[in-house]
């Protein structure tokens, strides 16, 4: 036999045994894959979606254009895809149950992506997803807030609002250009005051050879177009009245800049430190911001540490690093809540400091940006 | 040193005999994840859970059962006749990647309780390479007819079972204990996993064949 009868074989059998099976498959799906057409009521009906069965309800419900939101994409890993089924659900599965409490398996919370639509199903979806849309704007203003980190203001299209609560992030798209063969979408918290509900500010600070913050930096240009989605993030002030520690450098800075007008909007009182950690004076950012909210929050302490200030800043204020100037201004922390938003290495650092000084772990908020 | 024995005993040629043979050496001394350490990823990520590892492990003596069954067959009718034998390992993963898939969703159509048991763990083990390692292995063994592919299949399944729920007992033990933080989840249950594998090396030195 020559080489191209033995390569016409190998080739031809390897199709064909392909080919068979994908017949197979494809055929097997069509017949036994197949529940037809199923009805989805959402919070009482609400909504009534009509959908094709035989999908997890993860993807039914994106297709429909009810985003929840998921980190894994449906692998089951993260448990983040929860809801609650009513109706038309199976038993709990034991992929399920790892990411479920008690509690939560005795009110029908499920994890979406694991359970597949076959029947007429009845779902729960918490109030705020329903309003996580993808919003077609436009950059209204680029500031620079100091040398690394810009203020960008997007306004909404014509006619649309977004509700944030204080302390959500939106993704923002970061389109095709020189060195990003796709689009991609990156999470920024949002700074803009939750009553300003046709912009929304967020506050960039520049990665080198970050695909979005390059975007940002080098492309982006007043009055061109900008595509977020969003609100996402259960990051938020705690409905009780204990004090509050804030901490967050840079731009981690945006989530508080929400939650301070927030709470300056609605008056409330509760006692606020917020430590600022800087290497130097031209790390600092919205100083004079921070000084009108200490004058209209009286509660509201701001306090930049610098850990590297140089001779020339002449700085008066506190030094050293931003965990080391929060221990010396508390010693119990016990019933106190604190509030995080940075780095993880900052974040760990912080916590380790917070629950150091007594406090309890499940006062801690903090959102994590790799 | 009992199997050793019993082989010994036992006619050369008895058939069951050597059946039983292949069963526990797959099953025990040649255990596929402990002594070769395949099928880690689905091992590392179930055996958190008692329940859920048995499920897994339930499904994976199913699946390499069958699949070794038909890629014997496969191999034996449709390969060596053809003289493609080089391509075993490409036939193999796909023609276990539709089985499992065909398996699923048969299951779900028609016996929802067994879905819900086993099912939902097939699509975790489409690719998990102890299946595929079953398929190739057996074909390295010398003289295995079906019948004992087949059940080489069914012992590398079993032993893959006893291996995950051996470290989720581990694992429900050491979720109670102060591990460095370094060494945690992944880190500590593959050092246990290499301390069970030395034991089941251990196995080997009991028969000789």
């Amino acid at each position: 036999m020559s080489n191209l009868q033995l390569f016409a074989i190998g080739v031809g059998s390897l199709c064909l045994i392909c080919g068979i099976l994908a017949v197979l498959l494809v055929i097997a799906d069509r017949y036994l894959n197949d529940y037809g057409e199923c009805k989805i009521s959402v919070n009482d009906g609400e909504k009534e979606l009509n959908v094709k069965g035989g999908s997890s309800v993860l993807t039914t419900l994106k297709d429909e254009g009810l985003f929840i939101p998921s980190a894994c994409g449906g692998r089951g890993s993260c448990g983040m895809c929860k809801l609650q089924v009513d109706a038309g659900g199976p038993p709990v599965l034991p992929t399920e149950e790892p990411h479920l409490s008690k509690e939560e398996m005795a009110d029908n919370v499920r994890i979406c992506c694991q359970i597949k639509v076959r029947e007429d199903m009845e779902i729960r979806v918490p109030e705020e997803l329903f309003s996580i849309k993808e919003y077609e704007g436009s950059v209204e203003s680029i500031t620079d807030l100091n040398h690394d980190i810009k203020l960008v203001r997007f306004a909404l299209p014509e006619g649309e609002e977004l509700n944030i609560i204080p302390g959500q992030y939106v993704q923002l798209q970061a389109p095709k250009y020189k060195k990003n063969p796709e689009p991609v979408y990156r999470a920024y918290s949002v700074a803009s005051d939750p009553l300003d509900k046709t912009h929304v500010d967020l506050c960039i600070r520049l990665v080198p050879n970050g695909i979005c913050t390059t975007y940002v930096f080098e492309h982006m240009k007043e009055g061109g177009p900008a595509v977020f989605n969003g609100p996402y993030g259960d990051f938020k002030l705690s409905e009780t009245d204990k004090e509050m520690v804030f901490i967050a450098g840079g731009s981690g800075m945006a989530p508080f800049l929400s939650m301070l007008a927030h709470m300056k909007n609605e008056g409330i009182d509760r006692k606020v430190t917020y430590f600022f950690g800087a290497r130097a004076k031209r790390d600092l950012i919205c100083l004079d911001e921070m000084k009108a909210f200490e004058e209209a929050i009286p509660n509201f302490t701001f306090v930049p540490c610098l850990s590297e200030a140089d001779p020339d800043d002449n700085w008066q204020g506190e030094t050293g690093l931003v965990t080391t100037v929060m221990e010396k201004f508390f010693d119990d922390l016990s019933d106190k809540e604190a509030y995080l938003c940075g780095s993880p290495g900052m974040i760990d650092a912080s916590v380790v400091a917070l629950t150091g000084r007594g406090m309890k772990e499940e006062n801690i908020f903090y959102d994590k940006f790799a | 040193m009992f199997l050793a024995t019993v082989a010994q005993q036992a006619e050369p040629n008895s058939f069951p005999l050597q059946l039983l043979i292949i069963f526990l050496a797959a099953a025990l001394t040649d255990n596929i994840l402990l002594t070769r350490f395949l099928g880690m990823c689905s091992f590392l990520a179930i055996s958190r859970h008692m329940k859920t590892s048995i499920g897994l492990g339930i499904a994976v003596i199913f699946v390499t059962t069958f699949t070794a069954g038909i890629n014997f067959l496969i191999y034996k009718y449709v390969l060596v006749p053809l003289g493609i034998e080089y391509l075993q390992l490409i036939i193999f993963i796909v023609v276990i990647a539709a089985f499992v898939q065909l398996v699923e969703m048969i299951i779900e159509r028609f016996s929802q309780p067994l879905y819900f048991a086993l099912g939902i763990f097939l699509p975790l083990i489409t690719v998990n390479c102890a299946i595929l390692g079953v398929s190739l292995f057996m074909l390295n063994k010398q003289g295995y007819g079906f019948w004992q592919s087949v059940t080489f299949g069914a012992g590398s399944g079993v032993g893959w079972l006893l291996a995950i729920v051996l470290m989720a007992g581990i694992r429900e033990k050491v979720k109670e204990d102060k591990v460095p933080p370094g060494l945690r989840g992944s880190g500590i249950t593959l050092i246990i996993t290499g301390i069970i594998a030395l034991a089941f090396i251990g196995f080997s030195g009991m028969i000789k064949f």
